[in-house]
């Protein structure tokens, strides 16, 4: 096997400032607490800047600068709306190498991702919803459908700038405004897309953003002039946020956790089916509600499956993120690092096998290897606690039925895998599988036409597509 | 609303009273409980918390087949409803309820009956994604569905058909409990499988949160609770599990053109992927 010369991409193209304000009412200002936090580089631990945390006092100032700006925001034609929004999606494309350079950066996801997955896609949501600002009349959602108001979005940290794309573009589509906070440990990029607004001349306070931490989150969400709230992120703060919206009359979107099943039956095509559990579990470290974190295989197969599976991870390339030949990067924080740890540990006491390629790990920043544990049941907590880490769990199954039976057995319900030839069987299994997103012969796929979204405890509302408008219109 | 007199003088016979018990799992049993409150004169069942349980796992075992049933059979179910609905249209006459609202409760059914094999398509369909790829999405049930219901036949109605209609099953709440009951004695009658429509009479405060916060439940509708702080705490209970909740809307007005909204408010969206390619 030959070696691959370094090939990392300039960071020289994006500049990062020492410190950063809150971006409200359309310009940058500090927190009146004067409370500050670092985001560091996951790749290295280096500080990479300083950022404002944002008070009760900032969030409100947000929150009232958006109500002032919705008059006006939801009195333009959507027609003009549209063209902010266009706007905004030429210049993501014109300035997503430092988007994506900046992304990896903060992150700590390869950027071979980042610029091929993170970046067009947030472009195309930008590009995706603006076309339906002018065309809500015949979405579906009655003659006249209404903007709500005032959305409190809360994005998390695997995908930055894609969650804020997600949110944000429907929201404004629909002539919402917008306070968003993003993730404490992946500030940047949305403190970059405050610049790239201000780019676009979008009016003052039609997008604002707060940083901080689930403080500032909880009270941004509890914000009594807060008219819908949208959260993407763990199940357990899903609960939370639920219970303080109820009897508010805040309408509210969530999307959260996953342990999605992923099927391979004996008549699937192998190599392939193996790309695609490769995708499924260490596509962005496994920092991925959606991934496929449960593999589940037709147990006449297995064997041969897990042999040719570990002959391509040992193939998989950790480490430096700027790197273009780098598969896995760095995990975000010290803090997801350790819960990725600790599950992998219980998954050895419990009595799985563990089992990871040969591969060096950089000294300093947070790392992990691309992990397999087989011989796992479903009462493992491996099987059924989301790990969010490069961690798979393989699991047996004989018949379809059975396979069926196993994949819904979890109280998620987001997204799941089914690898076969045989396309009567992909159907009758997609019609059983209890899960918002159903990739056949495929995996993490995503587009800003295509409606994502759990059942169960995996949340509720769809985002993307006509359905994604359904969240914020009356 | 007032009963019209159901006792006829005559000189020779009494009249037979009927006892108003549940409605669960296809069946008419007394509350586990023994419990009975006086409603409008006739004694019926108080609902217990056992009796929720029992009516969530007859919606659960029923909720499968239910939904596997062909969208147009589903349909014919529905409308086999309005037609036994129409030929015991006396019976809610002498409950007190008006003619025209028996009208209007028959024609809902009938209503939401075309739409068992239209929904599909009016909220999923083929998404133009960029790149090759086979991708659609189409509704489907979310599960069971508890409701607190409202007291009046087409309340009643309309939120049971909109729950039914596209492959849920439901555990019901019902004020008004005669005329919920002889609801249910019409969808016993209707072909409507046993365990789709599950009703329980009695107190809302008592029962209404075990529903709320049962893990087996997956939405919960909210249109018949008129007290804001019941909402807000059933809402709350909710959270716990997630579910989806249709909050009530102020002052419905049943006899408006319901909308989509009853429908999809209780159905998940399914996307599939599959590669194109020869």
């Amino acid at each position: 096997m030959f070696e691959y010369a370094p090939a990392p991409e300039s960071r020289s193209v994006v500049e990062i400032a020492s410190s950063y304000g809150l971006f409200i009412d359309g310009s940058f200002d500090g927190g009146k607490d004067g409370n500050v936090f670092k985001t560091v580089n996951p790749a290295t631990e280096e500080v990479l800047a300083e950022v404002t945390s944002a008070g009760s006092e900032d969030v409100d100032r947000a929150v009232a600068a958006a109500r002032r700006a919705f008059g006006p925001w939801s009195a333009l034609p959507g027609g003009e709306r549209a063209k902010y929004l266009f706007r905004i999606a030429r210049i993501i494309q014109e300035r997503s190498r430092e988007l994506a350079v900046l992304e990896s950066l903060d992150n700590g996801k390869p950027i071979k991702e980042s610029r091929d997955v993170d970046l067009p896609l947030v472009a195309a949501h930008f590009f995706y919803y603006a076309g339906w600002a002018d065309k809500l009349a015949y979405a579906g959602f009655g003659p006249d459908p209404q903007p709500l108001g005032v959305a409190a979005q809360v994005i998390p940290w695997n995908f930055p700038l894609l969650m804020l794309a997600w949110k944000v573009a429907p929201a404004l589509a629909t002539g919402n405004t917008v306070v968003l906070k993003p993730a404490e440990t992946t500030p940047l990029s949305a403190l970059f897309f405050a610049d790239v607004c201000r780019q676009a001349e979008l009016p003052a306070g039609v997008v604002n953003i707060v940083t901080g931490a689930g403080d500032t989150g909880a009270y941004l969400v509890a914000h009594p002039d807060v008219d819908k709230v949208a959260f993407t992120g763990s199940t357990e703060v899903g609960r939370a946020i639920a219970r303080t919206v109820s009897g508010t009359g805040k309408r509210l979107t969530l999307e959260l956790g996953g342990k999605a099943a992923n099927i391979v039956f004996d008549d699937a095509p192998i190599d392939q089916a193996v790309e695609g559990i490769v995708n499924g579990i260490f596509f962005n470290q496994g920092h991925v509600c959606c991934a496929g974190s449960r593999l589940l295989v037709q147990e006449s197969i297995a064997d041969e499956l897990l042999a040719s599976l570990k002959r391509r991870m040992a193939t998989l390339r950790v480490g430096d993120p700027l790197d273009k030949n780098t598969d896995i990067g760095a995990i975000n924080s010290a803090a997801q690092l350790a819960r990725i740890k600790e599950l992998s540990e219980i998954g050895s006491e419990e009595g799985a096998e563990r089992w990871s390629p040969e591969c060096s790990l950089p000294d300093r920043g947070f790392w992990f290897a691309p992990t397999i544990f087989t011989g796992v049941t479903q009462a493992h907590r491996i099987a059924r606690e989301e790990i969010f880490g490069p961690v798979l769990s393989v699991l047996t199954f004989r018949t379809p039925d059975e396979a069926v039976a196993k994949a819904n057995n979890t109280p998620y319900g987001l997204s799941a895998g089914i690898w076969t030839e045989k396309g009567s069987r992909i159907l009758a299994v997609a019609d059983q599988l209890r899960a918002g997103v159903v990739w056949a012969n495929t995996f993490n796929k995503f587009d800003p036409a295509s409606p994502f979204g759990g059942y169960k405890e995996s949340g509720y509302g769809r985002e993307g597509g006509r359905h994604g408008l359904e969240a914020y219109l009356a | 609303m007032p009963k019209a007199s159901k006792v006829v003088e005559t000189a020779t016979r009494l009249t037979v009273r009927k006892t108003y018990k549940l409605y669960i799992g296809g069946k008419f049993p007394r509350s586990e409980s023994g419990r009975t409150f006086v409603a409008d004169g006739d004694n019926v069942a108080l609902a217990s918390r056992k009796d929720a349980r029992d009516a969530v796992l007859a919606a659960r075992a029923a909720q499968p087949k239910w939904a596997g049933a062909t969208a147009y059979n589903r349909g014919q179910v529905l409308y086999r409803i309005a037609e036994m609905l129409e030929a015991r249209r006396a019976e809610f006459t002498a409950l007190g309820v008006p003619a025209d609202e028996v009208d209007a409760a028959i024609d809902r059914w009938v209503w939401y009956a075309g739409w068992s094999d239209k929904i599909a398509q009016v909220a999923g369909g083929a998404n133009p994604v960029a790149g090759p790829f086979f991708n659609i999405s189409a509704p489907e049930p979310t599960g069971v569905v508890a409701v607190i219901a409202p007291a009046s036949l087409l309340g009643l109605v309309s939120v049971i058909a909109p729950a039914i209609v596209t492959g849920n099953t439901t555990v019901l709440l019902a004020a008004g409990p005669q005329v919920a009951i002889t609801l249910a004695e019409v969808l016993a009658t209707s072909d409507v499988p046993g365990g789709v429509v599950n009703l329980l009479t009695g107190r809302y405060a008592e029962t209404a949160p075990w529903l709320a916060s049962h893990d087996d439940v997956n939405a919960l509708d909210l249109t018949g609770v008129d007290h804001p702080d019941l909402a807000a705490e059933l809402e709350r209970a909710a959270a716990g599990t997630l579910k989806r909740v249709l909050r009530p809307r102020a002052a419905t007005d049943f006899t408006a053109d319901p909308g989509l909204r009853p429908m999809t408010a209780l159905l998940e969206t399914k996307t599939v992927w599959h590669p194109k390619g020869y």
